[in-house]
């Protein structure tokens, strides 16, 4: 008897986890659906799922439009730029609060996650102001800088997280073998963290391509990444559904299959220490 | 070399004194055991001598040099972690080897090295795995090879033993004392079991709340407790201590007895009349725990089996050689 209820439970939550996962990605399903219908199927009512013309006329003309693969090395450009100059600057800043706490830690790390709160659109102007003025507007580097300064309080923290779980004994017998701190982090330190290095990698990257606030307002075209490339397709003409699908579609591809590849990585990664 | 002197040592975090001056001379090639209750102080003493800690006060000698201000690696010592705190992500080979690639040291004389510890331990099978890979014992042989691949001057020991089941644990306790008679380089052993403290040590330090209670040779302790700290920890069962009329008779605050010195009789005339409230028959030995009333409860030990029962009365008779006895500040009187 109660292997049948178990065995029925277990039927109800697998189709429970099923139907939750497809709400999740119905909305993409469904953008990478109209991308291959016509302007006036995209928005037909009653609306077609499988059964219309197929066709990649709004691919072509997106390219033709506005250059994607320009957009997309600028994205590239920006979100890995930023990621790695941050976790180049974190990994130490975490190392040291991490291993080497004093009174005022975990105020630094508070401190680090309040500018988080702040809404960014409150420091516009001002940044503006000072990238118009050291002519840093509509550059990769004036993004990179941004977004890498934006994501460090979130990299220090989930870096700080993985650090500490690693036991102190470990890093004492390093230094009774006569490794330096500096060998300490190259040889012992950043092999164990991996997988918490890696996991903050991906999701950093994640979130810097994603990032739409500042490119949008600090780019035009030369340093524009795809965001700029989408939010160029919702013209004040009126919305191409199709087109903007299309150039969506592309937009996430790259990143989308980077998630996919490292899944497993990145859930191992975030539950971290959770289960050991 | 190896010969280790501290010299009012002290240790404090903040306000709180863990370590209230502790002086003592370790010689070259002795294997001495830090030993004593937790909290006690034996892992900090252990930890200042290693460098893994900094000591607030006195000095630290090794061969005559003052270390204090010496990095740990610095002082030619190893250590071996309770946790055995190998390096998860390195081979056993890159274990033991990590040291000696610090001091940069050449490939090949890192590989002899690494292989002649390998052999001593028995780990030349398994140079190759990953520590997760190993049972408890090997991983306690590996962190034991990455200290004696360095050639230290001393080995300091913390808890070594205490993840190890225990049939593996009193194997791995020959092996050491084995291995440290066979290197004859100075160990420094901290543990909580006054078993192996017995067993392995050539001297003993009992700590209590900070402070060195007595250094000797494990007989010495036993035979000649300084206090009746050490009388109570030193020894298995505990040893027995009677105060009131019958310490007074002997000219002490409190008298104390081991168990084996207490010799058990039947119905018998003299000594200590009580009843067996459990009897405990190993075998080999019978353990009693007697109600003797005045005397309080006692644990009397008796070699081969005794056939008595819960009920029983007993006399208990105690050597009168072997009798402890105590000043009113806990000290031992020595006649």
């Amino acid at each position: 008897m109660a292997r049948m209820v178990t065995t029925r439970r277990k039927v109800i939550s697998t189709a429970a986890a099923w139907l939750v996962g497809f709400l999740i990605f119905f909305p993409i399903l469904w953008m990478v659906l109209a991308s291959f219908k016509t302007e006036l199927e995209a928005f037909a009512i009653p609306p077609s799922f499988l059964f219309f013309h197929w066709t990649t006329e709004n691919y072509v003309t997106v390219q033709e439009r506005s250059d994607y693969f320009h957009h997309a090395l600028n994205s590239i450009i920006i979100a890995g730029g930023s990621t790695l100059i941050a976790m180049l600057i974190a990994i130490p800043a975490a190392w040291s609060m991490a291993f080497s706490p004093t009174k005022r830690t975990k105020d630094v790390l508070l401190w680090m996650l309040s500018t988080k709160m702040m809404p960014p659109v409150g420091v516009l102007v001002p940044i503006y102001l000072i990238f118009r003025t050291v002519g840093l507007l509509d550059t990769r580097t004036g993004l990179v800088f941004i977004l890498c300064l934006g994501n460090l309080p979130i990299v220090i923290w989930m870096l700080f997280t993985y650090f500490k779980e690693i036991p102190k004994d470990i890093l004492e017998a390093a230094r009774m073998d006569g490794a330096t701190i500096g060998r300490e982090l190259i040889y012992v330190l950043t092999p164990m963290a991996v997988p918490g290095l890696a996991s903050t990698l991906l999701l950093n990257l994640i979130l810097a391509w994603n990032e739409a606030f500042w490119t949008l307002n600090l780019s035009t075209l030369e340093a524009a990444p795809l965001t700029v490339f989408i939010a160029s397709y919702s013209s004040p003409e009126g919305l191409f559904w199709a087109k903007l699908s299309a150039a969506s579609t592309l937009a996430i591809a790259p990143i989308l299959v980077l998630g996919w590849f490292s899944q497993r990585q990145l859930v191992r990664g975030l539950t971290f220490g959770a289960v050991k | 070399m190896g010969q280790i002197t501290l010299q009012g040592v002290q240790k404090s975090f903040g306000p709180v004194h863990i370590i209230k001056g502790a002086d003592l001379d370790i010689a070259d090639g002795s294997f001495v055991v830090f030993v004593g209750p937790s909290g006690c102080g034996k892992t900090t003493l252990l930890r200042l001598i290693a460098g893994l800690e900094d000591v607030t006060g006195g000095a630290i000698l090794i061969d005559g040099r003052n270390v204090v201000d010496v990095p740990p690696a610095k002082r030619g010592l190893s250590m071996v972690f309770q946790s055995y705190a190998l390096y998860p992500h390195m081979s056993v080979r890159g274990n033991i080897a990590f040291g000696l690639k610090m001091a940069g040291i050449a490939k090949d004389e890192i590989n002899r090295k690494v292989e002649a510890a390998a052999a001593t331990l028995n780990l030349t099978p398994y140079l190759d795995r990953k520590p997760r890979e190993l049972s408890g014992g090997q991983r306690q042989r590996v962190a034991i090879g990455r200290a004696i691949v360095r050639e230290p001057k001393a080995f300091l020991f913390d808890e070594p033993l205490s993840n190890l089941d225990a049939a593996l644990r009193v194997q791995m306790r020959l092996e050491v004392t084995r291995l440290q008679k066979q290197l004859g380089t100075t160990a420094i052993y901290v543990t909580h079991d006054q078993v192996e403290a017995m067993t392995m040590a050539d001297k003993i330090v009992v700590l209590n709340g900070g402070k060195i209670e007595q250094y000797g040779s494990p007989l010495e302790l036993y035979e000649k407790p300084a206090n009746l700290f050490v009388a109570g920890f030193i020894g298995s069962p505990k040893m027995n201590f009677v105060t009131g009329e019958l310490a007074k008779q002997q000219g002490a605050t409190t008298i104390g007895v081991r168990p084996e010195h207490l010799k058990v009789e039947r119905d018998g005339q003299g000594g200590w009349h009580g009843t067996v409230s459990v009897a405990e028959h190993l075998g080999s030995d019978t353990f009693l725990y007697v109600d003797a009333g005045p005397q309080g409860m006692l644990t009397a030990r008796y070699i081969g089996e005794l056939d008595l029962h819960p009920g029983d009365k007993v006399s208990l008779i105690p050597d009168p050689a072997r009798i402890h006895r105590f000043d009113d500040s806990g000290k031992s009187i020595h006649a």
